[in-house]
């Protein structure tokens, strides 16, 4: 009798791996961990925006029950800075403005929540009672808590050093081709949008657990992040100036990140000093309000929008100023979000001829601001797809026929656009047609009319997009200021009795990749499912690898390990030739099995891991025993997925609520290894752009005060403000990876919310609404139903 | 959370006599308001009366003309008791609109009575249908015992035992929660009763409060449309990063309706 394994290779929807440990409470996050002897950290954060310090009086707080240490500032000598990652060039090629980002306040604080001093106590509560003795001396200056009062003259100044508060003041694109396209219009179109900040809230708070040890010199931190080699590499050799070999960073099992756990924070190099201070391990654990003030937001930017049109409705310039807000200090990669994250995407799938953009970063008394699912590419989108809406309405066509004239045809691959970036593979028309059909876009005048009956206002929106993610060539982003590598890495390590151990340099925090890149060594080398472990996370136990984002753990650290897949294959050939009698040249390996081409002469994957483990008949002379190897992947280009989403909304005119009935997602993200998981990452996607379309905002008032600092009063997405959201993926393989995977974990949150805005503005056209800004209230709906059109009341 | 005394009484006069014997000790029931305070240490009470163990606040009971629910009495027995659902369906369907299912499971009757939150829905229950509220001291009318924001009749120390609700010939409720926090935005619960029509406005206003054009609108014609040209003045509701004073004031005409034409 056979019995037929199931499939679990490329393209099966197995069940993730890690899900029994996560689903049973038995997940070891970073609060999970507790060491012998250890204390807890409580920050003292600023209460104010912007304040001089004039004085701590720590003699209360030191006297508290249970306090081991208190430390401000003055304390963290010879300490360096938090360090920015990517350095951008302004206008006229000088640095851009970079202060220094103090891990404690250094007699001033600049936005709330800014870290004053840190308390370590016995537990976590002794912490914060001392925490609260402490008294500072503020001296409150006058805030700028957006980018308007930041840029207005005679702005009080963020840092003293940076004048105007300009982090700098870029550009891409040639000006004068761009506006001399614009002097052959036919029409322009100028359309000004905000796009809204966010809060990320992953579903853990940040945590960090610093140790030390007298005895050897070792430090180890344990932290929720994203990409334990990068914070080593900048927390190690920027902040704390310690030996990589005598420091150890552990992120375990992460409770999502969507971006806000890339970057190095003051707390993981506060826990990681004190330890060492102490000889003593220190635990910092966020609670959800300093989740809210000190996590990076994401978002916010305001762009002014020029869009020439010849007289067919072809785009034939774009020109885009964008300010950018970067908060009160530079996080980790803040600086290039706005940049090469988002206005190299502005052709988007249009062969618009010309790009011009100039983006100015500002600083502002508020948390900082950087990387947030899709990092800049979000932003693009909602610009270029409510543009293209806005431009379909003005020039009087077909919101679809506008976005058909101008896509990119798939022919034309590979294409370079005009800002920067050469798009590898595209489908656009594909896309969009199968998400018409699945959305019955043709029938949605019918729907309209059943829902005017119910006395709701029905709307129906598109959003044709692509992004750039599978971060990234080094050489390139280099080339444009990055301060790192950004290749991936893969151990493949088989064991003697031949299941597998992978250590990767990617990160999963709820991506699923203990399944995921499994079922790329199961469909490679033949070995079971359950027999193939993921190790991440880990500085001890995996090579430098440079973590998880941009979607890019599979385009990136897959294709690493397939590299070492291929090196492992090689060898393995090579002692089956050998046992075999063969020459190499005639084994062929094809899942499990070594076999002498055309004969019946076989070894297993078993015996040849055996082989060269106990190398007693062996090629000794030749290659070296054991079965293990590591590649490193550079990538030759981004990668390049896209897509077409549909939704489709119902607004109650009485209260101004969107309900959203349907939406639809048709994404091209290359080959796809788990379709069970795309689509889940899809619609966590999806689920985000929703909640920015219509729900989150984070509200400064005039002080720098965040008024939406809990979820009393910032909405993020629940399950019953979401639709059934309809999947489907059409591939056009990447062409320059080996695995032809493009990334899905983005897509989701780029494609989303200019459909629904789109969906949003077309229900209420009868009221000739041109825009809507995000999040689309039911309070910001009925404004604009009522302030001026025919259900006004009065 | 400060740290604190803990005590577990088992009758009303236990609990009255350690509320009396310590101005700062605080009664707690479900715990849906006080305890996040104490989480966020915005409270600092000596100590924690737990009202949890005392057999006489429980119950639902028929009373003749009469509802009496016991101050314990969770949210979720409220939108699923048989007797509620026959005599006041408009009450338990506004019990089983509360927060969510963790909610209901925790939250009380009297708790939310006695905290009186302008964004908590029974209050506008209570008045709006003209309820009394019943402390271990004595009855207090409805239309006395709210007095705005967070606000009651109660004294220190006096405990709220249970409410008896008049069954109305019909009453309906409607709200718009807030989007963030699910708190109610604006709601109206409207009642006819052998006493008359009432109309009672939550969430809208610093506290419950009654309008009195609406209902002098229903006395006149019990339907939907008589309420819909009845106008809420913005003046004196709450404005905040949700909404307008002026979109709550739509709201109340609009859920008004919307509660009459739930009603029946």
């Amino acid at each position: 009798m056979n019995v037929v394994a199931p499939f679990e290779g490329i393209g099966a929807s197995v069940k993730r791996k890690e899900d029994l440990r996560f689903l049973s409470g038995r997940g070891q996050y970073t609060d999970d961990i507790d060491r012998p002897g250890q204390t807890y950290a409580c920050i003292l954060r600023s209460p104010h925006a912007h304040a001089l310090i004039r004085g701590i009086d720590l003699a209360a707080a030191k006297a508290m029950p249970g306090v081991v240490a208190i430390f401000t500032g003055a304390d963290m000598t010879g300490i360096g800075g938090l360090p920015c990652g990517w350095q951008i060039h302004n206008k006229d090629g000088s640095p851009m403005a970079e202060p220094p980002h103090p891990v404690l306040a250094q007699g001033k604080v600049r936005h709330v929540g800014d870290s004053v001093a840190v308390v370590i106590a016995g537990t976590r509560a002794q912490a914060r009672d001392a925490a609260e003795a402490i008294e500072v001396d503020y001296e409150v200056l006058p805030a700028v808590a957006t980018m308007e009062a930041a840029l207005g003259a005679g702005a009080p100044r963020v840092h003293d050093g940076v004048e105007g508060n300009l982090c700098y003041d870029w550009h891409i694109g040639d000006p004068a081709v761009n506006a001399a396209a614009f002097r052959g219009a036919h029409k322009v179109v100028e359309f000004d949008l905000v796009n809204n900040r966010l809060i990320p809230n992953a579903m853990e708070p940040r945590a960090a657990v610093g140790d030390y040890d007298p005895t050897t010199g070792d430090y180890t931190l344990y932290t929720t992040s994203q990409n334990p080699h990068v914070i080593r590499l900048l927390m190690g050799a920027f902040v704390l100036q310690l030996p990589e070999h005598k420091l150890r960073v552990v992120a375990p099992d992460v409770g999502g990140g969507f971006g806000s756990k890339i970057f190095h924070y003051a707390e993981e190099a506060i826990v990681t000093w004190a330890a060492g201070k102490l000889a003593r391990p220190v635990k910092w654990t966020a609670d959800r309000t300093e989740s809210f003030i000190t996590d990076a937001h994401g978002r916010d930017h305001v762009t002014k929008a020029r869009l020439a049109l010849d007289k067919d409705g072809r785009f034939l310039a774009l020109h885009v100023r964008t300010l950018a807000n970067m908060g009160a200090y530079l996080s980790t990669f803040s600086t290039s979000v706005p940049t090469y994250l988002y206005a190299t995407l502005l052709a988007g799938v249009y062969t618009t001829p010309t790009v011009y953009a100039e983006v100015k970063a500002v600083f502002t008394n508020t948390t900082p601001v950087d990387a947030y699912r899709g990092a800049g590419r979000p932003e693009a989108t909602f610009l270029l797809e409510r543009l293209v809406d806005v431009a379909a309405r003005e020039m009087g066509m077909d919101r679809v026929e506008i976005r058909r004239r101008n896509f990119i045809p798939a022919d034309a691959y590979p294409y370079q656009t005009p800002v920067a970036l050469q798009y590898d593979s595209g489908d656009h028309v594909a896309t969009l047609d199968e998400a018409l059909k699945v959305a019955q876009w043709d029938s949605f005048e019918a729907r309209r009319a059943e829902a005017k009956t119910r006395g709701k206002l029905r709307g129906i929106g598109i959003s044709t997009y692509l992004e750039a993610c599978g971060i990234a060539p080094s050489a390139v982003v280099g080339a444009l200021g990055a301060r790192a590598g950004l290749y991936e890495v893969g151990t493949i390590r088989v064991h003697p009795t031949g299941s597998v151990t992978v250590l990767t340099g990617t990160h999963s925090h709820g991506q699923g990749h203990e399944t995921t890149l499994a079922q790329l060594v199961t469909d490679r080398l033949g070995v079971p499912l359950a027999q193939v472990d993921i190790v991440h996370g880990d500085t001890a136990k995996i090579p430098f690898g440079m973590g998880t984002y941009g979607s890019r753990s599979l385009a990136v650290g897959g294709s690493a390990m397939v590299k070492a897949m291929d090196k492992i294959v090689a060898k393995a050939r090579k002692i089956a030739a050998h046992l075999l009698e063969a020459s190499v040249e005639d084994v062929e390996f094809d899942r499990g099995t070594f076999r002498v081409a055309g004969t019946d002469r076989t070894k297993s994957w078993g015996e040849i891991c055996l082989t060269a483990y106990v190398p007693h008949n062996y090629p000794i002379e030749e290659i070296e025993p054991g079965l293990e190897e590591t590649a490193f992947y550079d990538p030759k280009n981004f990668t390049y997925p896209g897509g077409c989403h549909i939704c489709e909304v119902e607004i109650d005119p009485e209260t101004g609520h969107v309900d959203v009935v349907n939406f639809t997602a048709v994404d091209d993200v290359g080959r796809v290894i788990n379709p069970m998981i795309v689509e889940g990452q899809v619609q966590g996607g999806v689920a985000q752009g929703i909640g920015q379309a219509l729900l989150e905002t984070a509200v400064y008032d005039e002080n720098g005060q965040l008024l939406s600092a809990s979820f009393m009063d910032y909405q993020m997405p629940r399950a019953g403000d979401l639709p059934p959201v309809s999947v489907a993926t059409h591939a056009t393989l990447c062409t320059h990876n080996p695995l032809g995977v493009k990334g899905c974990g983005e897509v989701g949150a780029i494609g989303s919310p200019p459909a629904v805005i789109n969906a949003v503005v077309d229900a209420l056209k009868e009221f000739g609404v041109r825009h809507i800004e995000m999040p689309a209230t039911p309070a910001k709906i009925w404004n604009i139903i009522h302030a001026d059109h025919k259900l006004a009341a009065e | 959370m400060y740290d604190f005394a803990y005590h577990k009484p088992s009758s009303v006069a236990d609990a009255v006599k350690l509320l009396a014997a310590d101005p700062d000790a605080r009664p707690i029931s479900g715990g849906q308001t006080l305890l996040p305070a104490l989480k966020h240490r915005l409270n600092k009470p000596s100590s924690i009366v737990d009202l949890s163990g005392i057999a006489e606040l429980k119950g639902i009971r028929r009373e003749g003309d009469r509802l009496v629910i016991g101050a314990l009495v969770k949210h979720h027995e409220v939108a699923n008791s048989p007797e509620v659902k026959a005599a006041i369906p408009a009450l338990a369907q506004m019990a089983g609109t509360i927060g969510d299912t963790q909610v209901r499971n925790r939250g009380t009757i009297g708790g939310s009575v006695a905290n009186n939150d302008p964004a908590a829905d029974y209050p506008a229950a209570v008045l709006g249908l003209g309820a009394t509220v019943v402390t271990d001291k004595r009855r207090i009318a409805a239309d006395d015992f709210f007095q705005g924001m967070f606000t009651t009749a109660l004294e220190p120390g006096e405990l709220l035992v249970a409410v008896e609700f008049p069954i109305p010939e019909k009453a309906g409720y409607a709200k718009m929660r807030n989007p963030a926090s699910r708190y109610v935005m604006a709601g109206v619960f409207v009642a006819r009763t052998k006493d008359g029509v009432r109309v009672a406005v939550n969430g809208a206003g610093p506290g419950v409060f009654r309008q009195a054009e609406m209902e002098q609108a229903l006395a006149a014609n019990w339907a939907p449309e008589a309420v819909a040209g009845v106008r809420q003045s913005p003046d004196g509701l709450n404005a905040d990063i949700h909404g307008s004073a002026e979109y709550r004031a739509h709201l109340v005409t609009v859920m008004a309706k919307r509660a009459v034409a739930s009603a029946g």
